[in-house]
């Protein structure tokens, strides 16, 4: 299967959109459940106000949250698919910087030393795209995610050590959702990334924080420990925005790797309420939007 | 657990009689101030032309369209989403707003810190909760973009909007020394032990 680089651009240009305004279905239904289970008044309202703003952002076709966040792509291709490689990235650039300057969104993106912003939403090394392969042959996804910094700001790494064993783990991920408080726009997804080398542990932690909700670690010791913290998470009373409440947390996703013998990494990365996520599916059929 | 209605800007003796959990719902003016405007403000020597006494301000920077000034636009700026920006970046700028601008009143997310909360209590400030996450509604509470300042700095600029029926907010840090972060801090605090029994491990 043969993708059109231009139709990568148009498709990097809608997605960028669409993640802004369309709150995916499984995030909705995560509100469902934590405002039927909340006991807190405060954070009854607080999600009764979350909950009127996604209808007020599909009423209206306006943004969920005002942060554009940093715009992150990833990329899977298939076996058989012919896109190019640095094509590619050129192409997403180039609908990334579009959707900035055409719809117009909030550049949030700025020199990491001067500050300057470009209004473009690009810069050195952003949007940040990871590419990926799978064995779906004709099949190129492409998955966005604006990133906001609330919650990324609020992301953790710790190199702890093999005789510290799993309640460093356990206790990393609870302390880190204490110190987040109400800054990363609580009810979160809270991403954890386990094993792996500093950078990989990082980053799993962020595809942990953009997983569906619902979905659960393919590796079930993951899955077991990601059911427990969970349910540790949701004893904290931190709630909806910091203010108190059962909903800190609509789930804790963990994603692993091997890692060394001597090593023992822990990451967190929160993902905010505002759960932003879109996806493109291509196939020889033509180009199919969805989360 | 009162309602307020405030037009802005207000008087010392309005926010005294502000305590947490009050709601309140402003109209007028609110100014829009971010990290960099901050920074510009109070570590670069830089200041604005707008007389913040007595004003609410927001943590914000919002995306915006340029286009050309007229009645309707006279900053050149229609509002495109305007929502809100966690706070806790700009604790150390609370009490210069309040020494140097006279602002009195703090509309953000996630809530502020002791700095903060003991400048409200010294001069008379209260932080307003509003809830992160929510600018499509908020937006709805903004009428116009009236003035921009130190827009150099876009979109970090120093915006002035015309509001009606903004809120309710939620009185979350008062002028009596109470913020609803530190009950659920200390609440949270208590909680950990039995959150991290509950994973057994015990409490370090």
């Amino acid at each position: 299967m043969k993708v059109d680089l231009n139709t990568v651009e148009e498709v990097s240009k809608e997605l960028y959109i669409r993640a802004l305004k369309l709150l995916p279905p499984d995030i909705k239904d995560g509100f469902t459940q934590l405002a039927a289970t909340e006991t807190g008044a405060t954070a009854k309202n607080v999600l009764a106000t979350i909950m009127t703003n996604i209808e007020v952002a599909e009423n209206t076709n306006n943004m969920l949250c005002q942060d554009t966040g940093v715009p992150i792509y990833y990329v899977t291709i298939g076996d058989e698919v012919d896109v190019g490689g640095h094509a590619l990235m050129q192409a997403i650039r180039r609908g990334c910087e579009r959707a900035t300057r055409e719809h117009p969104l909030r550049s949030s993106v700025v020199h990491p030393l001067t500050r300057k912003n470009n209004h473009s939403s690009c810069g050195i090394e952003v949007p940040v795209i990871h590419v990926d392969y799978s064995d779906t042959p004709d099949e190129l996804t492409i998955k966005m995610v604006p990133k906001g910094s609330g919650s990324e700001n609020n992301s953790f790494l710790k190199m702890a050590i093999p005789a510290e064993g799993i309640d460093a783990i356990k206790a990393f991920v609870v302390d880190c959702a204490i110190n987040a408080g109400g800054k990363t726009c609580p009810p979160t997804i809270v991403g954890v990334g386990l094993g792996g080398t500093s950078d990989l542990c990082v980053a799993l932690a962020k595809r942990a924080s953009t997983r569906q909700l619902g979905t659960v670690c393919a590796d079930p010791e993951g899955a077991k420990l990601e059911a427990e913290l969970s349910a540790a998470i949701n004893r904290l009373g931190v709630g909806p925005q910091g203010l108190g409440g059962d909903s800190t947390a609509f789930a804790v996703h963990i994603e692993l790797a091997h890692t060394h013998i001597t090593m023992n990494p822990i990451a967190v990365n929160m993902q905010c309420h505002s759960a932003r996520r879109a996806k493109a599916t291509f196939s020889p059929a033509g180009v199919t939007y969805g989360f | 657990m009162a309602h307020y209605e405030l037009e802005t800007p207000v008087s010392e003796a309005q926010i005294r009689q502000l305590r947490v959990n009050d709601t309140v719902t402003l109209h007028t003016t609110l100014f829009g101030i971010r990290d960099a405007t901050q920074i510009h403000l109070f570590d670069h020597g830089r200041s604005t032309r707008f007389d913040l006494s007595g004003h609410a301000v927001i943590h914000t920077a919002p995306n915006v369209r340029k286009v050309e000034p007229s009645t309707e636009y006279p900053a050149g700026y229609a509002p495109v989403c305007i929502g809100t920006t966690t706070s806790d970046r700009m604790e150390r700028f609370t009490r210069p707003l309040m020494t140097q601008y006279g602002v009195r009143m703090i509309v953000g997310k996630g809530g502020m810190r002791d700095g903060s909360l003991a400048a409200f209590q010294e001069l008379g400030g209260v932080y307003l909760a509003i809830v992160g996450g929510t600018a499509a509604l908020e937006t709805t509470w903004i009428e116009q973009i009236e003035d921009v300042d130190l827009d150099d700095l876009n979109p970090e600029s120093l915006w002035k909007f015309r509001i009606r029926n903004f809120g309710p907010l939620l009185v979350a840090m008062d002028s009596h020394g109470n913020s609803l972060y530190d009950v659920v801090r200390s609440d949270v605090e208590r909680n950990r032990a039995s959150a991290l029994a509950s994973l057994g491990v015990h409490s370090s």
